[in-house]
């Protein structure tokens, strides 16, 4: 299980790495990257993304 | 390699007026952003108050003030509004990437570096200064320094990756999401127009910004933990107003708003937090332009200061996060609250609200005057005994 984005929705915003507890998520050349192997599957990113792009998949 | 004074990371508002501030004093400055253009995309609802800009010494320019706001108009689930007529202009709604590129012009034309498309990807501490490894245009380039400015936004990645803690949790952030829209129909252009109710915008609001008669900021900010997205909520309220149901969306804009979670600490050994990076913001409606230039202008005093004696240890950079929060930020703590009461508020009580309260009050409970306020509530309320206990809990 991992938090996963999609970039069609995405706007970049930045909200998600900014919520990550464990700092799993960050915007690299507008590109949100998730750091599988820290990600705990907390679903903040998923509540704070204002469109919807997060989600948490297995 | 290059050595300057000061490096600033983010040229935004802060950045921008710190760059400005630090070259008039005489600083050799660098101010960098990674986007590679100044002011876009806009993550903002784009209202500026003219007492900040007065407070700023900046003058309305046509170029970037838009539209002229004498007033404000809340309204609740049912549209009975509120209206609050200052009958004279108390702010503009700005074009963002106009204002900024001026703010950049300005700082260019004091003597300060600007360089855009240069991304700042890792800061390493050494002899006393901070070695900046960027990415300039594709090329890998290294500047030193013995300060930086952190004026990156919410995200905040320079402070965190200067082992400055700046997370946030989701109670203290809201989510936004915004449409530029052309081709709508509203009421009074020179109005800011607020929508309030749990099925509008739970625990925040959604803004009507005028731009020109028949273009506005549509938007929306919502507690960073509600479960369904802040687009959900701007999309249905969109549908349901005829007036914009059928309108143009000419930009859309998302972001993230640090409303609390004020912090301890606004610097660190070789560094200085400013703006949103440092939840510079107004709880209450989320502005936060006008703050976060002042505060850049607060640490960037401090920093010439550090420079004539060379200590940027974080005891002496620390003197910033005094004087911030004696002239702004307990201002803003003690505003915070407000923002809890709005929070508590349900559907029922916006609606005895809108009937029993005028623009005035709410300017008082705005502005931060606890005293006032509970006196106002305590006289308007008497038939609302059990809102008025909510109200004053949080007005001590």
């Amino acid at each position: 299980m991992t938090a996963v984005n999609d970039r069609n929705k995405c706007c970049y915003c930045a909200g998600c790495p900014i919520v990550c507890p464990v700092g799993a998520i960050e915007l690299i050349d507008g590109i949100v990257v998730i750091d599988k192997e820290k990600c705990t599957n907390c679903g903040a990113c998923v509540k704070v993304c204002p469109v919807g792009a997060m989600s948490i998949k297995r | 390699m290059q050595e300057f004074d000061v490096i600033i990371i983010g040229a935004g508002p802060a950045g921008l007026r710190a760059a400005k501030v630090l070259a008039e004093g005489k600083a050799k400055v660098l101010c960098i952003d990674k986007k590679q253009e100044i002011g876009v995309p806009k993550r903002c609802g784009e209202g500026f108050g003219l007492s900040w800009m007065e407070r700023l010494g900046l003058k309305p320019d046509n170029k970037w003030c838009l539209q002229s706001i004498n007033g404000a108009a809340l309204y609740a689930p049912s549209m009975k509004s509120v209206k609050i007529d200052f009958k004279k202009v108390s702010g503009y709604i700005i074009e963002r990437r106009v204002f900024e590129k001026e703010l950049a012009k300005e700082a260019a034309s004091k003597g300060a570096m600007i360089r855009t498309k240069c991304h700042a990807s890792d800061f390493e501490r050494k002899g006393g200064k901070v070695i900046v490894s960027c990415a300039e245009q594709g090329e890998n380039v290294k500047y030193a320094t013995p300060l930086i400015i952190a004026a990156d936004g919410t995200e905040s990645l320079t402070a965190r990756k200067l082992g400055f803690d700046t997370k946030i949790g989701l109670n203290d952030i809201d989510s936004g999401y915004q449409y530029e829209m052309a081709n709508i129909s509203f009421e009074n252009p020179h109005f800011i127009h607020f929508f309030f109710g749990k099925e509008i915008a739970p625990r925040g609001y959604l803004w009507l910004f005028p731009k020109g008669k028949n273009c506005a900021n549509v938007g929306i900010g919502i507690a960073g933990s509600e479960p369904k997205t802040a687009k959900e909520y701007l999309d249905k309220f969109v549908k349901a107003h005829p007036g914009l149901r059928n309108g143009s969306i000419i930009e859309v804009n998302a972001g993230t708003i640090p409303v609390g979670g004020f912090l301890d600490e606004l610097a660190a050994d070789n560094l200085l937090v400013v703006g949103d990076a440092a939840h510079q913001v107004n709880p209450i409606h989320g502005g936060g332009i006008g703050i976060a230039m002042e505060a850049a202008t607060i640490a960037s005093g401090i920093a010439l200061k550090a420079i004539a004696e060379k200590n940027f240890g974080s005891k002496f950079l620390n003197q910033y996060t005094v004087q911030w929060y004696e002239t702004r930020g307990n201002k803003l703590k003690r505003i915070l609250k407000q923002r809890h009461m709005l929070e508590e508020l349900n559907d029922n009580n916006f609606e005895t609200l809108a009937k029993s309260i005028s623009g005035s009050d709410i300017m008082l409970i705005a502005e931060g005057d606890l005293k006032s306020s509970a006196k106002m509530v305590i006289k308007k309320l008497v038939k609302h005994p059990k809102l008025a206990k909510v109200m004053l809990k949080y007005l001590k």
